[in-house]
């Protein structure tokens, strides 16, 4: 088929070429693939971000020099609670009652045999923490097991829920906030994780804590998106930019930085569009946002992604992919007051190190609570 | 890119060598691997256990059939047994008899009712209707915003009122007949299916304007929660059919299972972009293929119908075997390539190619790197790349904003592809004879005009040949990338073969 021959033609001079020298860089500006190469090199002079970064096509080094700026700088650390702070518990019943009974066997036996093993794996893949994580941590556990000479249920769902925990463990989840800095929280994921409706709550606690939070509306592509925040930003008292719809999401955050230093709002919470993550020229667009927030007098201190608990393993994906973009600093976990488990976030924060920081209850301002590591661990079983 | 289940039953069934018939046994172990392969595409587990009991009936004592190995005869069972979950009986809209025929959208949140609902008026209206989008989100903020911002892109009207959901939608039936609208879509606030007082309030909905037609939207990226969710929804709503989403992501979307097997209605529209036209009737045997994380030749062959006229890509073809192939082809090749979707993605849809070619990862913004290379190339320079000398290479290189390693990598790989294509060309298989032949008779044709094949006039036929590589090349397939210059004639002869097998 002459089709077949086309693919493969392009695909193997593509590669090929890429091969002999490209050298890999992912950051250069947005919609590439939407224009002609003329307009990409006349765009060099008017980007926002050119000036700095974008110098010549192999622009990785000065990105990164940026990147290590940003961990350099001294974070000052802000550990203080909300003032009403729903446990986890409390605000899971609902859910736990509708799931409770998987492992209701398994607690009361004397000896766990293979199948009550292969039970305890299969509670955790139905709650998508993914098979190959799953059969790892049973692996370990049936090892721990014998050594331990754990026999009955509660013993051995004791060392499953410890070896789980110590994955969790020690994980920096506070969220940060400079002083003397316009600190910009970007907000980022796939579409309808709850990206808009996370800032909203945000801005509620932000305003609660004593900070003046500005909600910048950088998703212009959605309809009614900015409508949306704007409502947002009205119910949690919070400062609020926005631009023109099918407009620049750069610019709107790069003014919403502008418009923070001038009224004196220390946080900016930057929405963004929701985007799925093989779409190679929105993730472009959106390592642009980041590079055009961090520009003075703005500094990105969170880059949070939203992973909607009812996500299965394409939030592994979205995890990697959106780290690689904008180098994302922390997971919200959205709409864990339903039945899915968000088992996901399990592996995301093992295998690539991201911390969850903060669980989404509701659609309320006040359904935002912090992560608690050990509560979810328990809640999975539940 | 995609974990192919062939690649892993090739594995097994190479140890077990070719016997008359599937035993218990083989088939056992390949079962293991068909679980692991469902549960990491999202297929509830409880859906996985019932689906690997029929595949084992069905697959246990088959005689091994000549055509196929062992591995693609599973395969191919698996593959029909998803397709028959996924299909069956197909959604046949019926309007009622005393308009308007009305249907309701509910699901979870962010699952896209808001956007579906706009895009089933667009595809009433497509089909010679007159509909009336109904707001019956009254809680989410902006929700009756965001359906009379799409009602306006699509030229349909928008009912709503701040009152509560249950009015809303009661009134919008009065509102229709009184307009002439004969159909009505109504979009509901999420919920979750475990919300007692929000799913007793979307049963009251339905109550009060008795849909013909109740649709559950489903994210295409939901875990194993998909079942828990059908069911709710199923129970309180009675639902006639299910909308899929967000399927232009990469999820395997193995929900689409779930819930079919749960609700056992059919899937009724695909949803497929942001945009109000990527909307389209749902094909469970695409379906199938992506679960089981195959090349998905159906959806490339679509793809292309969109894209290509069947006559263009002929040309560009019997061009390259010919070796008249110019980079100016090649640049539009490739952006006619591109309008297809993700390079990586195409390629991981070729069938027959190893799992290693398959898995390269290509960026689009190299993509763009070569298209400007060539671009500030004169005509001459595209025309015979072998003029390009190192000051016309570093003025090149200039031009695109790249170096001029680059720019001679690029032509030393493409003189390199030219040659081997000529030489393919050379072997006179009988596709390629056809091919030239056709070509000799048709002058160049210019573009657009209408699509040359309308959607399903041309049909391939199904079957693992189509989807699965020929079991004896995997692994040694000719198709390495890219090392050109290790391709020698053999290789070339077997690559022949593969495309004339190609032919649809
Ligand atoms: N139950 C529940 N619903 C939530 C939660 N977070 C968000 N939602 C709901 O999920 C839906 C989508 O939320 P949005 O905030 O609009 O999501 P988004 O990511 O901004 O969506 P796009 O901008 O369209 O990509 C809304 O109906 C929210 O009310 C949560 O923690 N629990
Ligand atoms: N990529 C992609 N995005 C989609 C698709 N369908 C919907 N979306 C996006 O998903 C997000 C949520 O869609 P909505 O239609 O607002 O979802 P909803 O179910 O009405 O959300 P709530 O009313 O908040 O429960 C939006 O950003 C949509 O643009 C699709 O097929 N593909
Ligand atoms: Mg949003
Ligand atoms: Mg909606």
């Amino acid at each position: 088929m002459e089709l077949i021959l086309i693919i493969l033609v392009v695909a193997v001079l593509v590669i090929g070429t890429v091969g002999l020298g490209f050298v890999a860089t992912r950051r250069r500006g947005r919609d590439l693939e939407l224009e002609s190469d003329a307009k990409i090199l006349d765009r060099a002079g008017v980007d926002l971000d050119s000036d700095t970064h974008d110098a010549g096509p192999v622009d990785g080094t000065v990105d990164d020099a940026v990147d290590d700026a940003v961990v350099e700088a001294e974070p000052e650390v802000r550990t203080d609670d909300i003032i009403v702070k729903p446990s986890f518990f409390e605000r899971l019943g609902k859910a736990r009652s509708a799931f409770a009974g998987y492992l209701g066997d398994l607690v009361g036996m004397s000896r766990v045999d293979d199948e009550a093993w292969e039970e305890l794996e299969e509670a955790l893949i139905r709650a998508d923490i993914g098979v190959q994580t799953s059969m790892s941590l049973i692996g370990d556990v049936q090892a721990k097991a014998k050594e331990t000479k754990a026999e009955d249920g509660k013993q051995v769902l004791a060392l499953l829920k410890e070896r789980m925990h110590v994955e969790l463990a020690d994980k920096d989840r506070s969220l940060r906030l400079d002083d003397d800095t316009t600190n910009v929280w970007l907000v980022v994921g796939v579409n309808g994780a709850g990206k808009t409706t996370t800032i909203g709550k945000l801005g509620r606690r932000l305003v609660n804590e004593g900070e003046s939070p500005l909600m910048a509306a950088g998703d212009t592509f959605r309809a009614a998106a900015a409508e949306q925040l704007g409502t947002w930003a009205e119910r949690s008292g919070a400062e609020f930019v926005r631009g023109s719809e099918g407009g620049d999401p750069s610019s709107v955050i790069f003014d919403g930085v502008q418009a923070a230093a001038a009224r004196g709002c220390n946080v900016v919470l930057a929405d963004t569009a929701g985007r799925l993550q093989n779409k190679a020229n929105l993730m472009d667009e959106l390592s642009k946002v980041r590079r055009v927030a961090d520009k003075d007098p703005g500094e990105v201190t969170e880059v949070l992604l939203v992973l909607d608990a009812t996500t299965g393993q394409n939030g592994m994906s979205q995890a990697k992919v959106f780290t690689e973009a904008v180098d994302v600093t922390g997971v919200v976990l959205t709409k864990l007051d339903g039945s899915a488990k968000g088992g996901i976030v399990f592996a995301v924060e093992s295998e690539l190190g991201i911390p969850v920081k903060l669980v989404g209850l509701g659609e309320g301002a006040d359904d935002l609570v912090d992560f608690e590591p050990t509560e979810f661990v328990d809640a999975l079983f539940e | 890119m995609f974990d192919s289940l062939t690649d892993k039953f090739e594995g097994i069934f190479s140890r077990l060598g070719r016997k008359g018939v599937l035993t218990e046994a083989d088939v056992e172990e390949v079962l293991k691997e068909i679980r692991v392969a469902l549960l990491e595409a999202d297929v509830n587990l409880a859906v996985v256990k019932s689906l690997r009991n029929r595949i084992r009936e069905r697959a246990v004592g088959e005689e091994v059939h000549k055509a196929l190995n062992p591995a693609q005869q599973v395969v191919k069972i698996v593959n029909e047994e998803l397709t028959a979950s996924l299909g069956g009986e197909t959604i046949d809209i019926r309007y009622a008899s005393k308009p308007p025929t009305v249907v309701m959208m509910a699901g979870l949140q962010g699952s896209g009712k808001t956007t579906s609902s706009a895009k089933l008026a667009r595809w009433f209206k497509s089909q010679g209707r007159n509909p009336l989008l109904v707001g019956a989100d009254l809680q989410r903020p902006a929700a009756v915003e965001q359906l009379r911002t799409l009602g306006r892109q699509i030229d349909v009207p928008v009912h709503s009122e701040p009152s509560d959901p249950v009015s809303v939608a009661a009134s919008a039936i009065e509102q229709a007949r009184s307009t002439g609208r004969d159909v009505v879509i109504v979009d509901t606030a999420g919920r979750l299916a475990i919300d007692e007082a929000l799913m007793d309030e979307v049963r009251r909905i339905s109550d009060a304007v008795e849909p013909d037609y109740t649709f559950l939207v489903v994210d295409a990226m939901t875990g194993q929660d998909a079942v828990t969710v059908a069911e709710a929804f199923h129970e309180r709503l009675e639902l006639d059919g299910v909308i899929l989403t967000k399927l232009d992501g990469d999820a395997r979307g193995g929900a689409a299972l779930s819930v079919k097997e749960v609700v056992g209605r059919p899937i009724a529209f695909a949803a497929t972009g942001e945009k109000l036209e990527d909307f389209d009737l749902f094909h469970p045997d695409r379906m199938a293929n992506r679960i089981l994380g195959m090349g998905d030749m159906l959806t490339l062959i679509e793809k292309a119908e969109e894209t290509y006229e069947k006559d263009e890509a002929e040309e560009a073809a019997a061009k390259m075997l010919e070796g008249q192939f110019t980079l100016d082809d090649f640049l539009e090749q490739m952006q006619q390539l591109k309008k297809m979707g993700p390079l990586t993605n195409l390629v991981g849809m070729l069938p027959g190619l190893p799992k290693e070619a398959r898995d390269v990862e290509i960026d689009d913004r190299e993509v763009n790197r070569i298209e400007a290379i060539i671009k500030s190339m004169t005509p001459a320079e595209r025309a015979d790349p072998d003029m390009v000398d190192a000051s016309r290479r570093s003025r090149i290189a200039s031009g695109s904003g790249t170096n001029p390693t680059q720019v001679s990598g690029l032509i030393s790989q493409f003189g390199q592809m030219r040659k081997m294509m000529k030489r393919l060309g050379g072997m006179g298989t009988k596709k390629v004879r056809k091919s030239k032949r056709k070509d000799a008779k048709r002058g160049k044709k210019g573009k657009g005009g209408g699509r040359v094949t309308p959607k399903g006039g041309r049909t391939t036929p199904k079957g693992s040949g189509r989807v699965t590589p020929k079991g004896e090349k995997v692994g040694k397939s000719p198709l390495m990338l890219p090392g050109l210059d290790r391709i020698d004639d053999a290789d070339l002869e077997r690559m022949a073969e593969e495309l004339e097998g190609f032919e649809s």
